[in-house]
């Protein structure tokens, strides 16, 4: 009954307590990850990353392909072991997947449960979270409107589009109003249109939503329109080539602000600082 | 017609793993249900029609005409006593069937689990599963007399091997990105089992299954046929030792019948069972 009542910004089931103001809701420091470690094909995905992520900021990584993206995702979210370094989630040391952590996957096609409705899809970590079932139908809803996705609850994922596919992972990773979204290139896989309009439904699910974003995309432009804040990686093994603020306020338009000036000159410093030199 | 190649491929590739491939080849014509049963019994109605055309006027010993078998299957089977050997020889297809197939799925699990008990135990498990069930007969009858007990327990043993083998490699073949998403949606252990594992592995679960149950009619057979006192396969031997040959016959078909029932139930059964996984497979969605 009462959790009716709380405001949608922090509405997570269990989440009673309250952050010390100042604590970043995710901190990063001297991240590196070895995979096989200690074995003769170990290999170096991450060397040295470090940032920190404020409450209610959207922040993009970028980096060229194979940079070590996805395994910057797996570790900051819990899913992988990092080698070295310090990972804090509000304040903790991350040990596993943390409740009010949300993740989108790269591949909707993979990470949705086929076998399951769209609703059932949705649901699932409510279900494994205790929320009863008249309780988790309301909020499958809701969250499933959020997204722009009325009336799919009895349908599967495999008879949506692949747009329509990831609006539903992203309301799956939604439902339980995490504090954090964690997406790792969420709109790779759709066309140009389909993009635009995913970026914009992101930008507006975190307006309404009061949460903090963490994007991974290899898109400089999409990450300049999203973000407040910019991390550029180096290629393989990767670290922090430089954190970019983005000063586009926040209310943003696709064609408007891609136009912009400040838009353009972040564009011109980013392509300079991820283009190779001298080759 | 280079699209059908890919699909050639990883069936003989699966096949090679798993003694079964999946049930994914596309059924589902688009007609409605009179014609998918058209579909499904003009063969079997032909060729009986022509078994009774040709026999009609057979005077060989052993091939005595339809006409008479089917009578003689109603005296025997609906109006004599042979249905005591239908009744014995279906309980121990039953028991057997769905000891065995528990056996194979809760074991498949287990050994997809717990990777070190996997390795260990591979050598064993493919000696038993290469081993022909019925070598193991005398042994069986050293072990459990010659009651329904062994007849139950040769059953059971040779039913475990094809669903354990495709519980097992049909779980083992999950992609890792949906363990994350459990992960990530934080499911606990048994519902990552329930919502996850064991759904993504149902398809091939339900081929083992299916396998399972081919074997088990055959065992069901073998086993009365072998120091048996009752059932469908002491009948026709039975018959055939006093030269009873259209008796004989009458028990043959008695399993035809046992066999397309089976089968149709655990299609029926699955159909609806795996509805996603069919419907998702239909032409249209690829
Ligand atoms: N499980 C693994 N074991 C060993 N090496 C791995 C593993 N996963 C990734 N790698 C290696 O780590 C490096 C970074 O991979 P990662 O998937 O994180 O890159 P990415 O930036 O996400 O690439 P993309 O943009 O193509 O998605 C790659 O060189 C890859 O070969
Ligand atoms: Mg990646």
């Amino acid at each position: 009954m009462t959790n009716a009542t709380v405001t949608s910004a922090s509405a997570g089931p269990s989440t009673g307590r309250t952050l010390p103001a100042g604590t970043p809701v995710l901190d990063v420091e001297h991240l590196r990850k070895i995979y096989n470690e200690g074995k003769p094909h170990a290999k170096m995905a991450i060397d040295d990353v470090s940032f920190s992520v404020d409450k209610g900021e959207f922040v993009c990584i970028v980096g060229p392909s194979g940079a070590g993206k996805t395994t910057l995702l797996r570790c900051i979210s819990g899913l992988a072991q990092a080698s070295s370094g310090r990972l804090a989630f509000e304040g903790t040391p991350l040990t596993s997947v943390p409740d009010q952590l949300g993740l989108v996957f790269q591949d909707y096609g993979r990470s949705l449960y086929h076998w399951f409705t769209n609703a059932k899809n949705v649901g699932l970590p409510l279900a494994a979270r205790g929320v009863p079932k008249a309780e988790r139908a309301r909020r499958v809803s809701e969250v499933l409107a959020e997204v722009g996705l009325p009336h799919v609850e009895q349908q599967y994922p495999w008879e949506l589009s692949g747009g329509m596919q990831q609006r539903v992972a992203i309301a799956r990773a939604l439902s339980y109003h995490p504090d954090l979204l964690l997406m790792d290139e969420p709109f790779a896989s759709v066309d140009a249109q389909t993009r635009f309009d995913l970026e914009d439904l992101i930008l507006k699910v975190r307006r309404d939503l009061g949460i903090t974003v963490v994007l991974v995309t290899h898109d400089i432009d999409e990450a300049i329109y999203l973000s407040d804040r910019i991390v550029v990686l180096s290629g393989s093994p990767s670290k922090v080539r430089e954190v970019v603020d983005v000063p586009l306020g926040q209310d943003r338009d696709q064609v408007a602000t891609r136009a912009s000036d400040e838009f353009l000159e972040l564009r011109r410093h980013l392509l300079d600082l991820v283009m190779p030199h001298g080759a | 017609m280079t699209q059908t190649l890919p699909t050639v491929d990883a069936e003989a590739a699966a096949a090679l793993i798993a003694p079964t491939t999946p049930p994914g080849r596309r059924r589902r014509s688009g007609g409605g249900t009179a014609k998918r049963v058209l579909v499904a019994v003009w063969l079997p109605i032909v060729l009986l029609a022509l078994w009774w055309v040709l026999s009609a006027s057979s005077t060989s010993p052993f091939f005595p005409p339809l006409s008479k078998i089917l009578g003689e299957w109603w005296d025997q089977w609906i109006v004599g006593d042979a249905k005591g050997q239908l009744v014995s020889s279906l309980r121990n297809l039953v028991f057997g069937y769905l000891a065995g197939s528990l056996i194979g799925a809760t074991f498949g699990t287990l050994l997809w689990r717990f990777a070190a008990a996997r390795r260990v135990t591979n050598p064993i498990i493919y000696f038993l599963y290469v081993l022909p069930a019925p070598a193991l007969l005398p042994a069986m009858i050293a072990l459990f007399g010659i009651g329904e007990m062994r007849q139950i327990a040769l059953i059971s043993f040779g039913a475990i091997w094809p669903t354990l083998l495709n519980t097992l490699d049909g779980m083992r073949g999950i992609d890792q990105v949906k363990f994350d998403a459990a992960k990530a949606m934080r499911l606990s252990p048994t519902r990552t089992l329930f919502s996850l594992v064991l759904p993504a592995a149902a398809p091939q679960m339900a081929a083992g299954l299916r396998a399972s149950l081919q074997v088990s009619i055959i065992l069901m057979v073998v086993t009365e046929m072998v120091a048996a006192r009752e059932g469908i396969g002491y009948f026709i031997l039975q018959a055939q030792t006093v030269f009873a040959v259209t008796k004989m016959w009458t028990g043959i078909l008695t399993l035809v019948i046992i066999g397309m029932v089976a089968n149709f139930l655990f299609v029926a059964i699955e159909r609806r069972a795996l509805a996603w996984y069919h419907r998702s497979r239909a032409p249209g969605n690829s």
